[in-house]
């Protein structure tokens, strides 16, 4: 009797617990459960500085995919980016990626603008039309700069 | 004389430059009740505690059956372990635990009886300690005397060959003391184990004693059967049971 | 002769100060130094001791689990006990932490016009810091000193003792069932406490202060990574043993420390460092872990 309900009630907590892990795990740390509905290509950047593992990658505005990797290519002293993006979605092969931020001091994201080609951006492909993040600093002190000449 | 059962070689033990037993040598043959007796405080339970190895000593032999307990391998300090039962002063009944698996525990955990041995094994010695119909109660719910017959019964339900009993008769009204100490007598000559009795009941305990022992400032100061010590000379001795300082 | 040392010659060409004046040696002002660096001593000394017999313990514990047979019945108790009977006083931890977390938090970041923010504030905060350190010291005061008073009774009240005797080992008994309850439970409260908090900032910053729910929960998605939440996870599974650790091994050494008291004051007294040693050392190992982490 007792230990019956001692089990009920272990099992209860199980189930609520498990159901909020799962819920952190699936919908808030974004986990993908499936791996096959994204492919990677790759891009690569003079500077993607302030850019973060996971930041989205946006075509006309609407996410497509994120940011999965962000390393540095040693040979050609790069910024190499492995964006992983949904299947549903293909490109031509000229496809433009570029760093942008949202607003001023908003996240850094990765937006992609339609190229012309009529080849497809194969999965694994390297996106060669790139450009480097807005650097606002520079921007800045070259304004300051060449108002006081 | 046959071979002692256990015997103590000189133990010596002090807590923190206290010393508690300052060689004792005591002989305990098998199949009977030996008795010992002592001031309070004057080191028995002490001596008791390192048969079942809750202390070791410093120096000196403890020797078990001509084995030294001290050198014994793993399986046959195990072995005898299971074969002895410890009945603490104050009974060390868990008190979260009702007395049906209170007195099961030293089975369930240490043996790999199944579910239905163990229920009849206890009840089998709740019937025989006439403690039937308590088994759903907890150990703060029972009086003085259902505790001690429920510390028998975990004590006696794996069947040891050795029962220690640490002064089992504190606390019990006179007619509930000789209930206990016949009590003991009874389940001794029924299932002939080795009994140690540490106790402050004299002359009572006398009844039930095969041996005697008196320990007094942490030496065994007489060892003989209770005709002997009755009639003994030592002072001490003779002060002791007679009841004056 | 006052307060002067006196030095005599033993034998042959050794030194020592004089016994008899020992006594006013002790009164001297070097003397009283020296007492006071001996307490010292003492002190560290006890300090390394109760580091190390935790430690042993920690790892008996952790032996007892390889041995044969699991001891279900144990588990799922400790598991109801921890886990289940914590639920509710993390369920109210937690809707009020989430709650004050989006009422401050609105009103920092209102001052720089990105009140938007609020849902990363809440879900970040809660799912790195305060869930894991507060659900492990809420369990720790809940269950932990009930631990630690439970196995202190029974080590002055002999029932330790009284396992021994009976070959039951009393560290696979006591300790080894609770490591994996807690083990088990711990990082399931600490999904409750976070799921529950960012619903208590969802309260607070949506209903009360008129944020858009779905600009709310959006942030709150988009700004979490996978390596927030294991990150949490990994403190909550630390924490679970330091707790089941610390409160047991306080317990369980009740005896040894006599300092607090003896009997009932040393099982309370075991009980309240427990408690405190608890909850210190989880703030010690949030630092470790976060700095390891990030």
């Amino acid at each position: 009797m007792k230990k019956t309900n001692i089990e009920l009630y272990v099992g209860l907590f199980m189930i609520i617990g498990l159901l909020c892990s799962a819920y952190l795990v699936v919908q808030v740390g974004g986990l993908k459960l499936t791996r096959k509905d994204h492919y990677s290509v790759y891009a690569y950047f003079s500077s993607v500085s302030g850019l973060k593992p996971g930041a989205n990658v946006e075509m006309a505005g609407v996410a497509i995919g994120n940011v999965s990797r962000i390393s540095l290519d040693k040979e050609q002293l790069l910024a190499k980016l492995e964006l992983s993006i949904d299947n549903h979605y293909m490109f031509s092969e000229d496809v433009i990626a570029s760093v942008k931020t949202s607003g001023i001091i908003g996240d850094k994201y990765i937006d992609l603008a339609p190229g012309g080609s009529e080849f497809d951006l194969e999965p694994g492909a390297t996106i060669f039309n790139t450009e480097s993040s807005l650097d606002i600093e520079s921007l800045v002190s070259k304004y300051i700069f060449s108002d006081k000449e | 004389m046959t071979q002692p059962f256990i015997e103590f070689k000189n133990v010596r033990k002090s807590f923190d430059s206290n010393p508690v037993m300052q060689g004792v040598d005591l002989l305990i043959y098998k199949g009977e009740i030996t008795v010992v007796i002592g001031k309070s405080g004057c080191g028995k339970s002490v001596l008791l505690k390192h048969i079942i190895g809750l202390e070791t000593q410093d120096s000196g032999v403890i020797s078990i059956a001509g084995q030294d307990l001290a050198n014994m391998d793993r399986e046959a300090r195990k072995r005898f372990k299971q074969k002895t039962s410890y009945m603490f002063q104050n009974n060390a009944l868990f008190d979260s635990l009702n007395v049906f698996d209170n007195i099961a525990l030293p089975l369930a955990e240490g043996s790999s009886l199944s579910k239905k041995e163990i229920r009849d094994r206890v009840f089998m010695r709740m019937e025989q300690l006439e403690i039937l119909g308590i088994e759903g109660r907890y150990s703060t719910q029972l009086s003085g005397g259902m505790r001690k017959r429920v510390a028998l019964a975990r004590a006696l339900v794996t069947d040891p060959d050795l029962v220690l009993f640490d002064e089992p008769t504190t606390g019990l009204d006179p007619v509930r003391k000789n209930a206990v100490h016949s009590m003991i007598k009874e389940y001794q000559e029924r299932f002939g184990f080795t009994a140690v009795v540490v106790s402050h009941e004299i002359p009572e305990i006398f009844e039930i004693a095969q041996r005697v022992a008196m320990l007094d400032k942490g030496r065994i100061l007489f060892q003989g059967n209770p005709e002997e010590i009755q009639g003994s000379t030592i002072d001490q001795v003779r002060s002791f049971i007679n009841g004056r300082e | 002769m006052g307060d002067r040392l006196e030095i005599c010659q033993t034998s042959g060409d050794r030194f020592e100060i004089c016994p008899r004046n020992e006594e006013a040696i002790l009164k001297t002002a070097a003397g009283r130094l020296i007492n006071k660096v001996e307490a010292l001593g003492t002190t560290t000394r006890g300090w390394i001791e109760t580091v190390g017999r935790g430690s042993i313990f920690f790892f008996q514990g952790l032996l007892q689990l390889l041995v044969l047979p699991v001891q279900f019945s144990k588990i799922l108790e400790h598991t109801w006990f921890i886990g289940m009977k914590s639920m509710m006083v993390i369920v109210l931890t937690g809707i009020f932490t989430g709650m004050v977390l989006g009422l401050q938090g609105y009103y920092t970041l209102v001052r720089f016009g990105s009140e938007g923010m609020l849902g990363s504030a809440v879900a970040l905060t809660l799912i790195r810091e305060l869930g894991p350190v507060l659900t492990a010291i809420m369990v720790a005061a809940r269950a932990g000193s009930a631990m630690a008073a439970e196995i202190g009774v029974m080590r002055i009240s002999e029932q330790i003792d009284a396992l021994e005797t009976m070959d039951v080992n009393p560290v696979r008994y006591l300790f080894a069932p609770r490591i994996v309850a807690g083990v088990i439970s711990f990082p399931l409260l600490t999904a409750l406490f976070d799921v529950i908090g960012i619903f208590g900032g969802y309260l607070t910053g949506s209903l009360l202060l008129g944020i858009n729910p779905g600009i709310y929960l959006y942030r709150v998605r988009d700004s979490v990574i996978m390596a927030d939440v294991t990150g949490g996870f990994i403190k909550s599974l630390v924490f679970s043993l330091v707790v089941t650790t610390v409160c047991c091994s306080r317990g369980y050494f009740t005896h040894l420390h006599t300092t607090g008291g003896f009997g009932a004051k040393g099982v309370s007294h075991s009980t309240t460092t427990a408690v405190v040693n608890s909850c210190v050392l989880i703030l010690v190992f949030d630092y470790i872990i976060t700095y390891l982490l990030l």
